[in-house]
């Protein structure tokens, strides 16, 4: 038979409510409105819900961002996510979209001041899981680009892929990610050089791709809406050696559009 | 003029009919992406996979890529984790919506959810935690059941929790509060019987007795898993529904207890970490795939006798 | 089209001309794109398997990582390098440092 002990008037305290006052704050005593059986102790007891919470969206963020761990090691990762889940737990039960503000976390987390690149690292991986669960639509390929009219082409118009994001970094955050994402062995990296990075998935695998000189201005302006011209005029006065040419390859390969229209202000 | 440069192939726009065999009688496993290769790749199980609703929340992606692929060859349970049915606070819609269109897509075998909660007000705690066994509880946990049930358009099998703590304030026990539960929300159950016995070596009550209390008449699946051993505040055992190990002996016994009494009851080793090789995870279903042949061969001849 | 504008159509179509022949012969890449390339076959493998993240077993049960109010101030706390930062160059010439500061 389960233990007779419930004799307790009903404390009338809201069990959620209590609970969640105390899970994540571990100087807080456990509620008093629990117990183990026959009404003994239950603070280690208690103990298992804490650690399930807080171990659980540590492991959440590492799965999120293995590379940011690879470069920190473990121990220093999770004593960083610790503070975060504490301080930031998630508001949406899908863990995959947990640890949006991780990388703002880690730009003001005293002990990663030495590794100023880091967060932009963080902002690369968050977008490469983004791009890994977004919707799936065929991305507007070389062939369906062929057809458009040439004389057409200064008004051409794009629409994004859902699974496209632009990054921009001062740092090589491109570099020491993708170094970073396997575990393969890591030679010594320049974190000076700053880097742009496209991420898409223009089929099953997500690529993160480094952008040559003006194409994330050229990029930036397309995805915005604005017209092929236009976007081609931003990226020039951006970086005047900007090749047009190979922006069209990057956008065409990348995947990085689903469509494109012309000619709706004749 | 208008030109629009669209994309040929929408690969979103065929929507897979499935096929829809029974799972009754059968055994199956946790479906983990490290095995997705060897699954496809082996000869095909007789069992049925179970995968965690939130983990193809997603709009799109290599999880639905994978899941319409084992989809297309085995019948699927469909195991939510999150729906926080006992939390005092009203469901999330948007979290039903999700779980509607998931049902809706992949057509599952069997649909599941516990009987615990993880959010309250807005955070989430990625935990089962556990509820007061009251009279207010119970009318939560029922109208969280009808709304949920009515989202997705079927009955959900509600699963016992492994707990670590109790409340004071309960004035019912488990097997009262889910029998009371099955009677006005008629929802199924799932009876995970690792559950049972972690909670059972907890509480220091027997699961024999749960066991004996428990309306197997509403049971659509059963749980097993692995558990963890560690000790209380006296020092006294105290179980934790790890399911990163094999299923206990003590636990294989419990479900040949069940599996007597109630023969059919589709069964699933669950296996979330530590997870070992495929084929390994594949002998524990067999195990349980005998213990239920077994059983059925039994029914059926004391059925003919 | 306003007369300022600096891009033709005549440019973007022979822009474009161009960069659908070299998809077409999947032409050689310049030595950045080549290495992007690379780095983006990497993250193939590890699209494949990413394991689902919302799990119903319970976590490590009672160890402290939950309960300790241990936090890290000054150097109380020694980190243990066990990670590549130390290989990352930052700008002013310093490694990447773990070191509590």
């Amino acid at each position: 038979m389960q233990p007779d002990l419930f004799r307790t008037p009903p404390a009338g305290g809201d069990y959620a409510a209590a609970f969640s006052a105390t899970l994540l704050k571990p100087g807080r005593e456990a509620p008093t409105l629990i117990c183990g059986p026959a009404g003994k102790a239950a603070a280690k007891r208690f103990a298992v819900y804490r650690n399930n919470v807080t171990v659980s969206l540590i492991d959440a963020l590492a799965a999120v961002y293995p590379a940011v761990q690879r470069i920190t090691g473990g121990e220093f990762f999770r004593a960083m996510a610790r503070f975060h889940v504490r301080e930031t737990p998630p508001s949406s039960p899908l863990l995959f979209e947990y640890g949006r503000d991780f990388p703002a976390f880690i730009a003001h987390y005293p002990y990663a001041g030495a590794m100023p690149w880091l967060a932009d690292v963080a902002r690369v991986e968050r977008a490469w899981l983004d791009a890994y669960h977004a919707a799936d639509t065929a991305p507007l390929g070389a062939s369906d680009l062929a057809r458009a009219p040439s004389e057409r082409l200064p008004v051409l118009v794009f629409s994004p892929h859902p699974t496209t994001r632009l990054l921009r970094s001062s740092y090589a955050a491109v570099t020491i990610f993708a170094a970073n994402r396997t575990d393969g062995p890591i030679e010594e990296i320049d974190a000076s050089e700053a880097e742009d990075a496209l991420i898409t998935r223009p089929d099953s695998e997500v690529v993160v791709r480094r952008l040559a000189p003006g194409q994330f201005e050229f990029l930036s302006a397309l995805m915005a809406g604005q017209e092929l011209g236009k976007a081609t005029e931003a990226a020039i006065g951006a970086h005047s050696d900007f090749d047009i040419g190979m922006a069209l390859m990057t956008l065409i390969e990348s995947g990085a559009c689903t469509s494109a229209t012309c000619g709706e202000n004749t | 003029m208008t030109t629009e440069l669209t994309a040929i192939a929408d690969r979103t726009s065929s929507a897979p009919r499935f096929p829809a065999p029974s799972v009754a009688g059968l055994a199956g496993t946790s479906c983990k992406p490290q095995h997705l290769q060897a699954i496809l790749a082996g000869p095909k199980p007789r069992g049925f996979f179970e995968v965690h609703a939130e983990n193809y929340m997603g709009a799109g992606g290599p999880p639905h890529r994978a899941l319409e692929a084992i989809r297309r060859d085995h019948s699927i349970s469909l195991h939510g984790v999150c729906m926080s049915i006992g939390a005092p606070q009203p469901l999330d819609r948007a979290h039903l919506a999700r779980f509607r269109a998931l049902v809706q897509r992949y057509e599952p075998a069997l649909v599941s959810e516990h009987l615990a909660w993880s959010t309250h007000g807005n955070t989430f705690f990625n935990d089962l935690l556990p509820l007061p066994y009251t009279e207010a509880t119970l009318a939560t946990v029922c109208d969280h059941l009808d709304e949920a049930q009515e989202a997705i358009g079927r009955p959900l099998l509600l699963e016992n929790p492994s707990t670590y703590v109790l409340y004071r304030e309960s004035s019912m026990s488990e097997t009262d509060f889910i029998r009371a539960v099955v009677r006005r929300a008629g929802c199924g159950l799932l009876l995970d019987v690792n559950n049972v016995y972690v909670s059972a070596t907890n509480h220091g009550f027997s699961a024999a007795q749960y066991l004996a209390d428990f309306p197997l008449e509403a049971v659509g699946e059963i749980h097993l898993a692995g558990h963890a051993e560690q000790t209380d505040d006296e020092d006294g055992p105290l179980l934790i529904d790890s399911h990163d190990r094999p299923v206990a002996d003590a636990v294989w016994a419990l479900f040949e207890s069940v599996v007597v009494r109630a023969p059919a009851i589709p069964t699933l080793i669950e296996w979330d970490g530590e997870i070992p090789e495929w084929s390994r995870l594949q002998a524990e279903a067999a195990a349980a795939q005998s213990i239920l042949d077994r059983a059925g061969l039994d029914a059926r001849r004391s059925h003919a006798a | 089209m306003s007369a300022k504008t600096v891009i033709t159509s005549f440019v973007l179509a022979s822009a474009l001309s161009s960069a659908l022949v070299s998809i077409a012969a999947a032409g050689p890449l310049s030595s950045a794109e080549v290495e992007a390339a690379k780095a983006a076959k990497k993250e193939k493998c590890f699209g494949v398997a990413l394991k689902g993240m919302n799990d119903c077993a319970a976590g490590p049960g009672t160890t402290c990582q939950g309960t300790s109010t241990k936090d890290f101030q000054g150097n109380s706390w020694k980190f243990v390098a066990g990670g590549t930062c130390t290989s990352i160059t930052t700008p002013d010439g310093k490694h990447g440092s773990l070191t509590a500061m």
